[in-house]
This record gives C-alpha cells, structure tokens and sequence, in this order.
C-alpha cells in the first residue's frame, strides 16, 4: 500500500468525522457508559485516523475501524488512570478482553445507538433547556460557541448546562435505552418538544432583531428525518411535515428589510414547492396510519393553506374542520385562538370574534399579542377602525419582538 | 444501586380526609412497600412527623437550635424510602406505581452517593496519623 498525500488523507478524515462521527459517538457512549470518555474516545479515534491512514491506507470500513480504535483509545486510558489507581483496574479489565480484534458491527446495532442517544439526551429528568442543548451538542454535533450564539447566551453558561446535564447521566445512571412500548408515546412527545422547539428558536426569534436563524431550522429539519428514518411513527413524520411546510414559507413571510408578512399578504410564487410536496407527502402517510396527533393535524392544516394558489381560495371549511379534530386531540387557547381565525373566514368576521371574546373574557391568552392583534383585524373588517386601533394598541403593549412590533405599527397607520 | 426517595405531602388535604378514609390510603401504601420489598427493591422506608423538626447549625463558632424545618414548603417532608433499583428509568417506574402518587404526593428520588472510595481514603488518611 503507496503512502497517501497527507491533503488526501485529511479531505478523507474530514469526509468521514462529517458523515460519520455522530454514528461514531453514540455507539462509543453505549461500549464506554460515558458521555465524556466516549468523546474523548472519539477525538482520539479520528486523530489517530490520521496518522494511520496515510500509512496504511483508508481502511474498508472507516466506521468501524473509528469504534474499535475509539475503544482502544478509551481502554489505554483508563489503564493509563488505573496505574495511580488500582480501583481502575477492575473497570479496564471489563473493557479489555475483545478490545484489540476489529469488531464487526452491524449497521441496525449502530441505528440503535443514535436513537438511544436521543433518547438520552431528551430525557424528561434533565431540565428542558439541557435537553436542547445537550441534543444539538451530541446529537447534531454542533459546537458549543454555535448553540450559545443561537440562543443568544454565553458559551460559559452553556458549557455548564451540559456538563451538569452529564453529570445528571452519569449520576443518577439515566440508562442508554430507547425506552419500551409503553413509556414510549410519553418519551417521543419529549424527544419531538426538543425538535420543534429548535425549530421555532430559527424561524421565529424568540428576542432580538432577525427573525429567521435558518441554521437551527435546518438543523431540527436535519434531526426530524433522522429520527422519521430510525422511528416512523406518525407523529414522528407529522412534525417533519409540519416543519417542512413551514419552512416552505420561509422567503416568503419576511420583507428583504425583515418585516413580517401574515400568510395571506405573501407572495406564495416564493413558496418552496420541492418542500410543499415532500411535506404533503408526508401528511398523507402520517393521516393515514391513524395514531396522528397535534403535529400531524397541524400539518394538514398548512397543507389545506400550500394547496390554495391566492389567499382568498383557501379551502376554509377543511381549515375549520381539522382545527375542530386538532381542538379534540389538544384542546388549548392557542388552538382556539386560530380555530376563531379560520371560522372568521369561513362565516365571517362576528363569528370569530364572538369566539375571540368568549377566550379573552375567560381571562385566557389575555397578554398574547396575536390575540389581540387577530381581535383587531375581524374589527377592521367589519368596518369599526376605532375598536381595532384599540386592539391593536393593546397588542402594540404586549409584543416584545422587534418585527412584531413594526408589524403592529404598519397595520395602525394603514388603519388612518 | 441505591435511591433515596424522599416523600412530600399536602398535609391540609390530609386533613380534609374521614379516618376511614386516610387508612385506606394507608393500607394501600403499605401493601405497594411490601410488593417492593418482597422483590428486593426496598431497602427501608422512614416516616417523620412535617410538624416536628428542629434544625441544627453552627453559628459565630457555637452550635445554634431553632425550630424546623430548614426549608419551607406548602408539601411537607412525610417519608424517606431507600430504594433499590438498576437505573433511573427502574427506580421512576417503581416509584410511579406507589399509591401515594396518585393521592397527591410528590418524590423527588435522588441516586445515593456512592462513599466507598471516600471511606478507603479516608480511613488511609486516619491510618496514617496513628
């Protein structure tokens, strides 16, 4: 075997850490038992790959030469530990034994070991923001400086999150398990909470100025078609659907100056049909294997919007009629809120405001803006500007994002 | 391995209950704690009374009493159960059939610290003096 180009071999290992280190890790966490020995173990691996590779050539299976060497790296230091402490000892000796011969591992074991992994790291015992960080750090492999810049905090801050988040791990032994039948629609709703509220934190900010980070968008995406390949449950596929039809929108919903446009104002010519079909595709699959639930629904529900070519042919009755199952499924003053939009143009502007009212007057969703902004426009469409400038003063108060404030801003002075 | 799960209460909703009443959920406790122990997952269980805590500190170098507890909640501490479980995701399932749940208590269950390498140290150290 010629000796590579030391350029060759690097493009090579840098093919194989993109592709391949996330598979990589969450077989080594399941040998190791350890978040933290099996990264090293991972860092070791590859560099090792390096050095190697050039001499020996590109093995047939980088993936399993990685684990294996990963392994090895892991077993030498402990052995490395155990020789001031001979407690360690023991732990190497349960490592050791078939450590040296390439293991053949099969690719449904590996498969396994991402999804225990995510199930890990979304684990309802971490705290919810953990759970995020902690699944785009092992998971999605990204930085920790590329998380604490998303989400706007201090890489120290973050950093800790997910050191204590691993302490709780290893602590208090949360099994490496992709949990049984029965826990599992409890467990799933969590792992799919952590995607999508990835999702959101891209498409809409929760703080600051811009309102779309697309690369946590794409990143959740990315994460939805993982865990649809390893785990097709319809709720699973639903909210790849849902995120993917609303990522369809994504040119389309803000101004080239960052203003916010409502779905009726957009210019659906900029919608991204190759993601509407994939995601109607989907919604079909996931409506009919039954079990579907919130994401599912809402994802038909922006499908019935994806098939209407101009706002004012959208098919309101099917809109209605699936917020009407989403209400059974969900039932929550959000769900209202937009089940009271959709009838409003269905029937008309009394209709959904005697529906809004009926929220509010319960005292439910009384500091959400867009409850007072929806408010505000069945108002103007009735033809009262006094009472929706009324309202929309109302929501001007209570929204905190700098586009939705603008928005607000535009919808008062066009209501002079 | 060990858990220590400790055990809140509301105790004005106990006093809404009859006698018969607040036995019944006695006697349901009690029969789930003896299915644990029967299987080897209860190691032992202590109840305390929420209204009589006295808590002890060191205060300007002289050890300082004052009535209890340390920490106020509307739940108040009722039980501590040491439990044996192989993980976690055991000790939750176990935990979330006990009768108490359902009737309105609270678990926190924390893994217990394994002291064996702080006790081989230290007794070293100790060793070493003498």
């Amino acid at each position: 075997m010629g000796e590579l180009a030391a350029e060759q071999v690097q493009e090579k290992v840098d093919a194989v850490y993109r592709s391949e280190s996330r598979r990589i890790l969450a077989t080594l966490i399941r040998l190791l038992g350890d978040f933290e020995l099996a990264e090293d173990a991972l860092h070791d691996a590859f560099r090792a790959a390096l050095e190697q590779w050039s001499k020996e050539g590109v093995p047939a299976n980088p993936r399993a030469w990685l684990i294996t060497a990963g392994r090895f790296k892991a077993i030498e230091a402990i052995r490395r530990r155990a020789r001031f402490d001979a407690s360690q000892a023991t732990i190497a000796e349960q490592f050791g034994g078939e450590a040296r011969e390439v293991a053949n591992f099969d690719s449904d074991s590996i498969e396994d070991d991402r999804l225990r992994l995510i199930f890990t790291c979304c684990h309802p015992a971490l705290a919810p923001e953990a759970r995020v960080a902690l699944t785009l750090r092992e998971v999605c492999g990204l930085t920790t400086e590329e998380i604490a810049h998303a989400f706007l905090t201090a890489p120290s801050a973050l950093a800790k999150r997910i050191v204590r988040a691993k302490a709780k791990i290893r602590d208090a032994r949360i099994p490496y398990q992709v949990p049984s039948a029965d826990e599992l629609p409890d467990r799933l709703d969590a792992v799919l909470q952590v995607i999508y509220l990835v999702f959101n934190e891209g498409y809409s900010a929760s703080s600051g100025e811009s309102v779309t980070r697309s690369d946590l968008s794409g990143e959740a995406v990315r994460l939805g078609r993982l865990l649809a390949e390893l785990l097709p449950e319809p709720e699973v596929i639903g909210l790849l659907a849902l995120m993917l039809l609303q990522e369809s929108r994504r040119v389309a919903r803000t101004s080239p100056t960052g203003e916010l446009i409502l779905l009726e104002d957009q210019d659906r010519a900029l919608w991204n049909r190759d993601q509407i079909a994939e995601g109607k595709g989907l919604v079909k699959k996931a409506l009919s294997l039954r079990r579907f639930g919130a994401y599912t629904l809402q994802a038909a529900i922006a499908a019935v919007h994806a098939d209407a070519s101009e706002a004012a042919a959208t098919n309101w009755a099917r809109v209605v009629s699936f917020y009407d199952v989403l209400f059974q499924v969900h039932p929550s003053p959000v769900v209202e809120l937009n089940r009271a939009a959709a009838l409003a143009m269905r029937d008309g502007p009394d209709a959904g405001l005697a529906l809004i009212d009926a929220i509010l007057a319960r005292g439910d969703l009384l500091d959400y803006h867009w409850a007072h902004s929806a408010r505000a426009d069945l108002w103007r469409r009735k033809g009262n500007p006094e009472k929706a400038r009324a309202s929309y003063e109302m929501a001007l108060t209570l929204a905190r994002h700098g586009a939705e404030k603008r928005f607000i801003e535009r919808q008062l002075a066009e209501l002079d | 391995m060990k858990y220590i799960c400790l055990g809140y209460y509301d105790e004005t909703q106990w006093a809404t209950m009859s006698e018969s009443e607040s036995n019944a959920v006695i006697d349901e406790c009690f029969t789930y704690e003896d299915i644990l122990r029967k299987n080897g997952h209860f190691a032992s269980v202590e109840v305390c009374n929420p209204r009589n805590a006295t808590t002890i500190r060191s205060r300007n170098g002289q050890v300082s009493i004052t009535d209890g507890p340390y920490t106020e909640t509307k739940e108040q501490l009722g039980a501590v159960l040491i439990l044996e479980a192989t993980d976690l995701n055991h000790a939750v399932q176990l935990m979330a059939k006990h009768p108490g749940v359902k009737y309105g208590s609270i678990f926190d269950i924390r893994p217990a610290g394994d002291m064996t390498e702080m006790i081989r140290e230290s007794e070293q150290r100790r060793g070493g003096q003498s």
